[in-house]
């Protein structure tokens, strides 16, 4: 298979300016101070009234993406991802460096650029198809399916600015759905719209990177979208490529670089605080202490330091999936209805269910509130990781989050 | 496949293939700013009739009912009206276009296209109430009795002089207004002036002998002089060594202003 991105020794330089200068540099200002710098014989100003500093956004990146890869790039913020994204969109130049993108290339750095807001629904499809390279016939030919992906079929003729918000995410993410690129660039937009929507679009990026061999260049904070979609990742961070390789190594690296090392040791909690360090999992049959097999009964055993005495606290446990939704959740509540009082030092504190959950990977979380106040709040790490137990299927998306066994029978019932 | 390479510094190959390739965004851009263009105002397209008629009886009324300018032979409204229409054109695609990458800041730093296409696209909102104006035009003359010569036939060259001045002083505006929003500032307030040192309310033949050349140093001086005596006729007025002047400054204006904007073009995401 053939490459579909080649970058070689990538590097983009912004130049700050410190000053007290205006955020918009006015013609005055730069009419004077060149005025001023031709009356000096063309010196600059005395005293350095600005000084400009280098700053590079990318420093000497290569990397090569073959056709059909997903990647997905991480990195904290200001880590360079979206400026690789503009200049890979050719957005912004490269003060350095060689791209070479072989196919056609859709950016979708926002959902719905281009928008306006007086046009109707069907109008803005057609403008923002078109803005993002969409010829008019693609358009036409596609446009139905864009409606009905979108669910505004309704509103079709109504200016867009009346339109709920999540309608207005649905149609600008459905005409975005509907490119067919060969490379595909996507940054964080998938942030938007409710959490049934972006199941459906992720779906829908799914559907289209893996049965069509496209290209994609994903960026996201959201690690379970990266696993779900990407087969690789990169991860960048300050403007350098420090990793790359198969998505769950990178991903586990840099879920490891934002949450900094686990705090293990109880005397690191400072005095008057309650904190979560760590959790396993009891009476699982899986090797690894944070996964268990589909349907066991487990205990999930958190261990909390607590350096000062709560009163009225109420602890609560949460299963989600990665894209957000709640599957689970327990409370101390069903055993103690008035409450709990928490006394300095160290405790196990134990959720035990028996787990009723699809394969897949999961985030829990735990928390304790003193009356309506959260005292502490933690998203476990690692995530629950639940394993296929014998002979069941792997899961499949859409035949649902539970692994609930449904009995089926047929019986006549006319008269 | 399309293959695409990324350099520093380079990329200019292609620019005006990618400007070919995107013709269709432009004329979505166009037609969405015919589209807004009169949306939510109750008279809705009459404003197009509407704005140079009221402009035309102002001027009408001071220049010729109270300074008591001549008018060569022709009725005052009609010399007005005869230079609103080339005044009009080059006013609005001058400050539409200037204003056009600003106003598509958000397009600008989400998506690549060749930046030309957005003053371009203005073009068609001015080119339609140009139409409009046309259409007055053809009234009043007929009100007034007075039938066009063969000369009409060189009108499309005036008016291609207009545009082009416009466009060039625009493309300069565009992309100043990148990295001085006082442009947006400064632009009403250069047409306010323009149009009291250009020949709109009056006639040229009024300007001294030694004031002549100077005078047709403002391009559009002379697309004007060109559309009253394409639609007017009268040979006195027309001094042909201005409009040529006029004509050469027009043509130089375009050519800078792509040449200027072709090279700052590249960083309009980043100062934007």
């Amino acid at each position: 298979m053939s490459n579909a991105i080649l970058v070689r020794n990538l590097s983009k330089r912004y130049l700050l300016r410190h000053a007290a200068r205006p955020a918009y540099p006015t013609l005055r200002d730069a009419i004077g101070s060149g005025l001023r710098r031709a009356l000096r014989g063309g010196r600059q100003e005395p005293g350095g009234a600005v000084t400009e500093e280098e700053f590079w956004a990318l420093k000497d990146i290569s990397f090569e993406i073959m056709q059909g890869d997903r990647i997905g790039i991480v990195g904290r913020n200001g880590a360079g991802k979206s400026t690789l994204l503009k200049i890979l969109s050719r957005i912004t130049e490269p003060s350095a460096g060689r791209i070479e993108l072989n196919g056609r290339v859709v950016s979708l750095l926002e959902v719905g650029t281009g928008f306006h807001p007086e046009l109707t629904g069907r109008e803005n499809i057609f403008l923002n198809g078109s803005i993002m390279g969409m010829s008019r016939q693609e358009i036409a030919r596609k446009f139905d399916e864009i409606v009905a992906f979108a669910e505004v079929e309704k509103f079709l003729d109504t200016p867009v600015k009346r339109y709920s918000s999540g309608m207005y995410v649905r149609l600008a993410f459905s005409v975005a759905a509907h490119l067919e690129p060969e490379i595909l660039i996507v940054d964080e937009v998938l942030a938007v719209g409710d959490a049934a929507f972006q199941r459906k679009c992720l779906g829908k990026m799914e559907d289209v990177s893996v049965q069509e061999g496209r290209t994609v260049l994903f960026v996201s904070h959201n690690m379970g979208t990266i696993r779900q979609l990407c087969n690789a990742a990169m991860m960048l961070d300050r403007g350098a490529l420090v990793a790359s390789g198969p998505v769950s190594d990178i991903v586990t690296r840099y879920l490891r670089t934002v949450t900094g090392p686990v705090e293990t040791s109880p005397d690191d909690v400072p005095e008057g605080q309650v904190r979560f360090l760590a959790w396993r999992l009891e009476g699982s049959t899986a090797d690894d202490p944070h996964s268990c097999y589909s349907r066991e009964n487990c205990r999930f055993v958190f261990r909390l330091v607590a350096r000062t005495r709560v009163p009225h606290v109420r602890m609560g446990f949460i299963i989600q999936t990665l894209t957000g939704i709640r599957v689970v959740s327990g409370t101390s509540n069903t055993t103690h209805s008035e409450g709990l009082t928490l006394m300095p030092g160290c405790w196990d504190v134990i959720f035990t269910l028996n787990v009723p959950l699809k394969v897949d990977t999961y985030r829990v979380s735990v928390n304790i509130k003193s009356g309506n106040e959260y005292v502490t709040a933690w998203s476990a790490e690692p995530e629950l990781v639940v394993l296929p137990a014998g002979d069941q299927l792997l899961s499949d998306a859409g035949s649902g989050l539970l692994n609930e066994p449904v009995k089926f029978c047929i019986s006549p019932s006319c008269p | 496949m399309q293959r695409v390479v990324i350099e520093a510094g380079g990329g200019d190959r292609r620019y005006w293939q990618d400007l070919w390739r995107f013709r269709e965004l432009m004329l979505f851009l166009a037609w969405r700013d015919l589209l807004v263009r009169y949306k939510q105002t109750a008279i809705g397209l009459a404003w197009a009739l509407l704005r140079p008629l009221v402009a035309m009886v102002a001027f009408t009324v001071i220049f010729g009912q109270i300074a008591k300018l001549p008018s060569d032979g022709v009725p005052y409204p009609l010399l007005v009206f005869s230079a609103m229409l080339p005044w009009q054109l080059f006013a609005s695609a001058f400050a539409d276009s200037g204003n056009s990458v600003v106003a598509n800041a958000g397009m600008v730093s989400k998506i690549y296209f060749p930046r030309l296409i957005l003053p371009l696209s203005t073009l068609a909102v001015c080119l339609a109430d140009f139409a409009v104006a046309c259409l007055i035009l053809v009234g009043l003359m007929a009100w007034y009795g007075h039938w066009p010569s063969v000369s009409i036939l060189s009108l499309p060259v005036f008016m291609l002089m207009a545009l082009a001045a416009a466009l060039g002083a625009g493309l300069v505006a565009a992309a100043l207004n990148v990295r001085y929003r006082d442009v947006r500032y400064v632009l009403p307030f250069v047409l306010q002036f323009g149009l009291y040192f250009s020949p709109v309310g009056f006639s040229s033949s009024l300007v001294p002998d030694g004031w002549r050349l100077v005078f047709y140093l403002n391009p559009i001086a002379g697309a004007i002089d060109g559309f009253r005596w394409s639609l007017l006729g009268g040979g006195g007025q027309f001094y042909l060594e201005g409009v040529l002047l006029s004509a050469l400054l027009s043509l130089l204006l375009l050519v800078g202003g792509l040449a200027y904007f072709r090279r700052v073009e590249r960083s309009f995401a980043d100062n934007i």
